[in-house]
């Protein structure tokens, strides 16, 4: 073999190109990503019976979703479909503050007081690892704590600053937010924590050497290098909690109505068109508060 | 160096803060805690405290199954699909993450992609994979019709399955992690090594595997553990994408509304130390390459 071909067979084999290669990654987002989307809007705008989906191009899901939506009816309430958003926009929300500023304290707590690096990785995995364990298992661990005989009821009673036991500290609103604050407080230490890290410590040095008071340092000089941190927890928290069927199923007892709920029903009673153009609405609807969350950083970064 | 210079003192509120976080390690692994121990109790005993005793009786319990539902069965199809997804996702990860240091057309479409299937809303995920697997099916039985294939009709149910919709489900979930991981490695990889490799007369296959992968290889172990843990505990996207038999999450999920008794929780302490075991087992294989590497 002359040394020629020994050049051009180095440089031949196994040279994959990067199209190639993004291959198998691109076609499961294609076959199971982008085409399931393009469905969604599609059949949204088809007809249904009890056995079958027709396809046609009809605003009907559209229109019975929001029937009656444009005024009050004579009880002074809102329409289902505006209700169930309007409650599944209060818990997000909620949840949202909460995990903020939780989450916030705690990546303060492992990138400003935690001295050594290994401690550090430490502690941060400490704060991930449930993560990686079962979220309905995650939830169902609250009932020895919540419920009516648990150990917060029996604690409060034993202690007789209560004469019966609590009934909203299990399968309810309460109990639901205190689930997803559970589960999810993860998706904003991750990126906050990220954001700080990278925070140059002689500017914090700085602050305080022209006298900035802790509070100053934090609000002119952290908080606003934690931006993007901030509004990447923020997105995944809100995203999730919109989206959410399995949190308020379990822990709301099956008694609290959520858009992804309503999707969850629609599907089981097979009515797609109806399921599609509610995952339509909220896709819309969380597009709408990702592009103002984003909107908040380019403004801020104006001013 | 900047670390050397850092405030010697402890921030101000140091104590308020280090109990904050104190409570929410507690908040974290408290819940966890209580079913773990209550997995324990005596036969007598029901699913809030106090302990009648302590026995293994709802483990055997959960052996028998728990009404209809075999968990022993559910468990082997979780475990598998786990294996599976896990597997996909390190080598599908890797090759993209390998791609986007070239040049690679559509890159940022890929990546802008990759982030809005992390983000998008579980349920519509699951939903569209779900409709696409149904309308699937009523193309395959007009096809079936069409060329005549009558046995094959009668016994033809459904396209949904573990290893077609769950399986791709699953993967939208996992594959981001992989990918953002993978980035996360190559943005503080050190070129020279490969050009080092190349001038010495590696093909870029020697390159790869002998110098990039020994290299990367703790963190794809570590996307490998985010595949199989994401996959075991996963229900929200396959909820709707799932055919007739379900993953032991959603099991799970079913029997939290019809089981009343500590057998629940004993199978609550079963898939959480398989997912221990599994971040345990990444963590000693992730210390160990990284030791070898070093020596």
């Amino acid at each position: 073999m002359s040394s020629q071909q020994n050049t051009a067979s180095t440089a031949a084999p196994w040279r994959i190109s990067a199209g190639w290669q993004a291959t198998p990654y691109s076609l499961v987002f294609l076959l199971f990503f982008l085409i399931p989307l393009g469905l969604i809007v599609m059949v949204s705008f088809w007809e249904f019976n009890e056995y079958e989906m027709i396809p046609s191009f009809t605003w009907h899901s559209y229109l019975s979703i929001f029937e009656g939506c444009t005024q009050l009816n004579d009880y002074g309430d809102m329409c289902v479909t505006l209700k169930t958003y309007a409650s599944t926009l209060r818990i997000s929300v909620i949840v949202w503050l909460i995990t903020l500023v939780l989450g916030f304290t705690v990546a303060y707590f492992l990138a400003f007081c935690v001295r050594t690096t290994s401690m550090q990785t430490m502690l941060f995995v400490l704060c991930t690892v449930p993560f990686w364990t079962s979220n309905v298992i995650r939830m169902i661990s609250w009932i020895p704590l919540l419920g009516r005989n648990g150990l917060v009821n029996q604690t409060l009673v034993g202690a007789g600053l209560v004469d019966k036991p609590i009934e909203w500290l299990l399968f309810s609103e309460f109990s639901v937010v205190l689930a997803f604050v559970h589960l999810y407080t993860m998706f904003m230490i991750v990126p906050i924590f990220n954001s700080m890290m990278r925070i140059d410590r002689n500017l914090i040095e700085a602050a305080t050497d022209n006298g900035a008071s802790a509070w100053q340092t934090l609000w002119n000089v952290i908080i606003p290098l934690s931006r993007t941190g901030i509004i990447i927890g923020s997105i995944f928290v809100i995203t999730i909690v919109m989206g959410d069927f399995v949190t308020i199923g379990v822990m709301g007892g099956q008694q609290i109505a959520s858009v992804g709920k309503i999707i969850q029903v629609q599907t089981s009673f097979l009515q797609f068109p109806l399921a599609a153009a509610n995952a339509v609405i909220l896709l819309l609807v969380v597009l709408m508060i990702i592009w103002g969350l984003t909107r908040l950083v380019d403004i801020r970064k104006e001013l | 160096m900047a670390r050397g210079n850092y405030e010697p003192k402890r921030p101000a509120g140091y104590a308020g803060l280090l109990a904050v976080f104190v409570l929410f390690v507690i908040f974290l692994y408290g819940p966890m805690a209580t079913i773990f121990i209550l997995s324990f109790q005596g036969p007598e005993g029901g699913l809030t405290f106090p302990l009648q005793g302590l026995s293994l009786h709802w483990f055997y319990k959960l052996a028998e199954g728990l009404g209809v539902v075999d968990i022993g069965a559910a468990l082997k199809r979780s475990l598998m699909l786990g294996l599976v997804v896990m597997s996909l996702t390190m080598f599908m990860a890797v090759l993209a993450g390998l791609a986007f240091r070239k040049k690679l057309r559509g890159g940022n479409a890929l990546f802008y992609i990759t982030v809005a299937s992390l983000i998008m809303p579980s349920i519509i995920v699951s939903l569209g994979i779900g409709l696409q697997f149904r309308l699937l099916d009523g193309a395959l039985k007009w096809v079936f019709e069409y060329l005549g294939m009558v046995s094959t009709l009668e016994t033809f149910g459904t396209s949904l399955g573990l290893y077609t919709s769950a399986l791709g489900a699953h993967l939208t979930w996992t594959l981001p992690f992989g990918l953002l991981i993978m980035f996360a490695v190559f943005n503080r990889f050190n070129p020279a090594y490969e050009e080092a490799a190349r001038d010495l007369g590696a093909t870029h296959w020697q390159t790869f595997k002998h110098v990039v992968f020994p290299l990367i290889a703790p963190s794809v172990v570590g996307v490998g553990m985010f595949g199989f843990t994401l996959s075991w505990d996963e229900i929200a996207r396959t909820s709707q994408a799932i055919g007739d038999v379900n993953t032991l999450p959603l099991e799970l999920q079913g029997l939290t509304s019809t089981v009343t008794n500590p057998a629940i929780y004993a199978l609550g302490s079963i898939t959480t130390l398989v997912s221990f075991v599994v971040i345990g087992v990444t963590m000693a294989v992730v210390k160990w390459l990284n030791q070898r590497r070093t020596t």
